[in-house]
């Protein structure tokens, strides 16, 4: 019985180590300079790389997070603060609800409310998607968080006569920043990786770019269209991209655990 | 501010609700025609690709998720079992995309030159496992789909198995079980609502996967008996013909399809939610007894 279930771990875990180990000698011999500086090349042109779908989807993530954060953050102080409002239940189910829909339909709302009336592809309606998906991971995280901060703590700013709203923010977010910049992170890594609500929203862009109001590349949706493509080259070049997509996620993933583990320790 | 995720969320179904469903009505869902030629749309085949690659990703992943569940609960050492944890959920940290080219390039010639002949020699006569072998299909996609709900569903099982009071195993121990025995009496029981709502979140997460389905699955609108075949899902056929979308009416049924899938995400995920937390809100009940 024993056996089985190690069995079951070991089949398991067999996949991780097998995409792990086929990005690696795939994908490895493809990433060198010419990979994170230079810009797509036509099809047969040797040489090409993706250094604008890097930036894209740095810049994407990054305007998701100004869009996103705040907003989430904001929502979640608000649940902890106040549980006992209907309209503090009512968003949390939203926000519940929000992580169960399905990352596409998301993209079709923002194509619906963003790209549609604008005219076109953009990168702020790329970021509002991958906002959309964000908010809700943090305002969870940030809602467990807060509540796990000490009610002595609350106690005593009240007892020296702090209001309310003054304790919330400089009492009680503080004390509880470290878990919030946790959340954070593990939903930036969740949006990086996204690639279906980008297909038409940012849509995807052959050429440097970096204005908000045009399309964008993004590492995801290139390594998709690269790997579907019946050209050796390209499919190298996804390998090597889904390689560095990969390594991005993993090491924000690793990282915070790593961070949040060690500071743990040092609270208690 | 905090309105605008309610509103958000009321709006994703207004917006989303306003195109074909006038035209086609209910015959929509039935219907399996798929031709942006004729502009005649039926949600039906995509329903149908999306229920079977959802069930074959279900029947491969939950019984493993059990056993890892159970290994990381029961079984392991705690470090052993943090560190097993840690890796399983890097499974879920994969992007989606990635996935969906390894599955392209390697676990779908795999699936073609060494599984499928298999199945076919010794299972040919079941329409299932009948006709000609690609190596993207239905089977490949169902493949693809276990592995990424896999540590989603083993998670919360871990979770589950987890919140089981130490009286139960120790009761069931002191009647002289084995330690089998001990895990199908007292743990896995207890924990039965939990488990199903873990099955009802693995089903969540594969309806939604679209990227690493779109790359596998071949990309017909059609029903098919064997698994071997090409087929589509709700998710892909959205993602691949929705910037190739032609007439209106075309952009409004792949939008009635994106409605379809909302609906069927959100009702999963609200199951699936109550499911989970009554299992672990139990562990509160039985502590004040």
């Amino acid at each position: 019985m024993v056996g089985l279930t190690v069995l079951a771990t070991v089949v398991a875990l067999v996949p991780l180590f097998l995409v792990l180990g086929y990005l690696l000698s795939k994908g490895a011999s493809s990433v060198n300079w010419n990979f994170f500086t230079r810009m797509p090349t036509p099809v047969g042109q040797p040489g090409g790389g993706m250094a604008n779908a890097i930036v894209g989807t740095f810049e994407l993530v990054g305007v998701a997070i100004v869009i996103g954060v705040p907003v989430g953050i904001g929502a979640g102080i608000y649940i902890a603060e106040n549980p006992a409002r209907w309209l503090a239940r009512a968003v949390r189910f939203a926000a519940d609800s929000m992580m169960g829909i399905p990352s596409i339909v998301i993209g079709i709302f923002v194509y619906s409310v963003v790209v549609e009336p604008a005219g076109g592809f953009s990168t702020f309606a790329g970021a509002a998607a991958l906002a959309i998906i964000m908010m809700p991971l943090v305002t969870r995280t940030t809602e467990e968080m807060i509540l796990l901060v000490p009610a002595e703590l609350r106690e005593a700013a009240l007892a020296l006569g702090v209001a309310h709203w003054r304790t919330t923010l400089s009492v009680v977010a503080p004390a509880a920043a470290s878990g919030i910049a946790t959340g954070i992170i593990l939903a930036v890594a969740r949006v990086a990786g996204e690639t279906a609500p980008l297909l038409f929203t940012a849509f995807g862009n052959r050429f440097w770019s970096t204005a908000l109001t045009q399309p964008i590349a993004s590492l995801t949706v290139q390594v998709y269209t690269y790997a579907i493509s019946p050209f050796a080259d390209w499919q190298r070049q996804a390998w090597a991209g889904a390689l560095v997509l990969t390594a991005i996620v993993l090491a924000l993933e690793i990282g915070i655990r790593g961070i949040t583990r060690g500071s743990a320790r040092v609270a208690r | 501010m905090i309105l605008a995720l309610l509103a958000g969320i009321g709006a994703e179904l207004i917006v989303a609700a306003m195109p074909s469903i006038r035209h086609f009505g209910i015959g929509f869902l039935s219907s399996t025609e798929w031709d942006p030629a004729t502009d005649e749309y039926g949600a039906l085949p995509f329903v149908y690709g999306t229920a079977v690659s959802s069930a074959i990703a279900l029947i491969i992943a939950v019984p493993l998720s059990l056993g890892v569940a159970l290994c990381l609960s029961e079984m392991a050492p705690e470090w052993l079992s943090r560190k097993l944890g840690f890796l399983v959920e890097l499974l879920a940290a994969i992007p989606s995309v990635v996935y969906g080219l390894w599955a392209i390039f390697v676990l779908g010639p795999w699936l073609r030159d060494w599984i499928e002949p298999s199945l076919s020699d010794h299972l040919g006569f079941i329409p299932l496992f009948a006709g000609p072998r690609v190596s993207v299909g239905m089977l490949t996609a169902g493949v693809v789909l276990a592995i990424m709900v896999l540590p989603y569903v083993a998670a919360v099982c871990t979770d589950v198995f987890r919140v089981v009071p130490q009286s139960q195993r120790e009761a069931a121990l002191a009647l002289g079980a084995t330690k089998w025995e001990m895990v199908r009496m007292a743990v896995l029981p207890y924990g039965t609502s939990g488990i199903i709502g873990a099955i009802v979140l693995g089903l969540g997460r594969a309806l939604g996967e679209t990227i690493a389905v779109a790359m596998v699955i071949g990309n017909r609108p059609v029903i098919s008996a064997s698994l071997f075949a090409p087929s589509s899902t709700l998710a892909s056929v959205i993602a691949n013909e929705f910037v190739e979308a032609t007439t209106e009416l075309n952009v409004a049924a792949l939008i009635e399809l994106g409605l379809v899938l909302l609906v069927l995400g959100l009702m999963l995920n609200m199951v699936a939610r109550m499911l989970v937390l009554g299992a672990t809100q139990r562990r509160f009940n039985e502590r004040a007894t």
